[in-house]
């Protein structure tokens, strides 16, 4: 089975960096454009078919280490 | 004061921490590798800057979960004194000795110059020798130096006195113009509930000799030894 970890800034945290791609996306001319948030994706392997328990396991790793959640929230995505 | 430097693969001011303590003690502090998971007896744990693990997922996670920060958290809970410079105050708020977090500078650039900043807490062993609002300069050299907390976690920074150093502008106040990382509340270095646990952004072991261009960090080293020898 293979995890999908999506973390992102929370909201109010500012993000300085998906603020600078939003403004290059302006001068690129996609006036369309509005507030633009950038994270990360981590894809994890798990040799695991239980699907609780390995969403458990993804959460655990993501408090522990794959999220800083002063300032960060995460979602899990089980794939496959 | 005995003192150690933990040194992980990417830190760059282990050998310039470890100088400077060496000034400041006569005795050059016990270098520990992150793989190590024990410390000798020492008074202070210093945690020095660079780029530890690569700054890989975010800055000193990594190095937060080695096996030497699980000794130093166990020290920190003894009250031995621990020191986070830069990338060691990063390290320091991943593994959660210190409230808040570490971000990218607001102005996205990395920043590596003097500046100028406020003492504001001289009541802990760190800042004992500097003057309470005295303005001194540091340089500072870092991308994610923006310091951030939710506004309760500030205001019991704030309440708890233990904003230690604060970046200001030319007239030494705390504005925006003298903000230059984007910081909450131009905060610029924090100590925990106890005070004997202080990370800063900026480099005190940088500021140590003339030829650095200013000697503003050594009354912090002194500092240290005069309330741990």
């Amino acid at each position: 089975m293979k995890a999908k970890v999506h973390v992102t800034l929370k909201k109010g945290v500012l993000d300085p960096q998906g603020k600078a791609i939003g403004n290059a996306l302006h001068s690129l001319g996609f006036g369309n454009v509005g507030e633009v948030r950038q994270g990360k994706v981590i894809e994890i392997e798990l040799a695991e078919t239980d699907r609780s328990k390995a969403e458990a396991a993804v959460r655990t790793m993501c408090e522990k280490l794959l999220a800083n959640t002063v300032i960060e929230d995460y979602a899990v995505e089980l794939v496959g | 004061m005995k003192a150690a430097v933990i040194v992980f693969p990417g830190s760059n001011c282990d050998r310039d921490l470890s100088v400077a303590l060496e000034r400041a003690t006569g005795t050059p502090p016990k270098m520990v590798w992150h793989r190590e998971t024990e410390l000798p007896p020492v008074d202070l744990i210093a945690v020095p800057g660079g780029f530890s693990y690569g700054d890989y997922l975010r800055s000193g996670a990594m190095a937060a979960q080695s096996p030497v920060m699980r000794t130093v958290v166990e020290h920190a809970a003894k009250g031995v004194r621990v020191l986070g410079v830069c990338n060691g105050f990063q390290v320091l708020t991943e593994a959660r000795l210190l409230p808040g977090a570490l971000m990218r500078n607001a102005g996205l650039k990395f920043v590596s110059r003097p500046v100028g900043l406020r003492v504001e807490n001289v009541e802990s062993d760190f800042t004992r020798g500097y003057e309470a609002g005295q303005r001194i300069h540091i340089p500072v050299a870092h991308h994610d130096g923006n310091y951030f907390a939710d506004e309760a976690t500030l205001d019991r920074l704030e309440g708890e006195g233990r904003v230690a150093f604060r970046y200001v502008d030319e007239d030494g106040e705390p504005t925006a113009d003298g903000n230059i990382n984007g910081s909450a509340r131009n905060i610029a270095g924090i100590l925990n509930e106890s005070r004997t646990v202080l990370g800063l952004m900026p480099h005190p072991e940088r500021a140590v000799e003339p030829l650095h261009g200013g000697t503003d960090g050594q009354p912090f080293f002194r500092s240290l030894v005069e309330a741990l020898s």
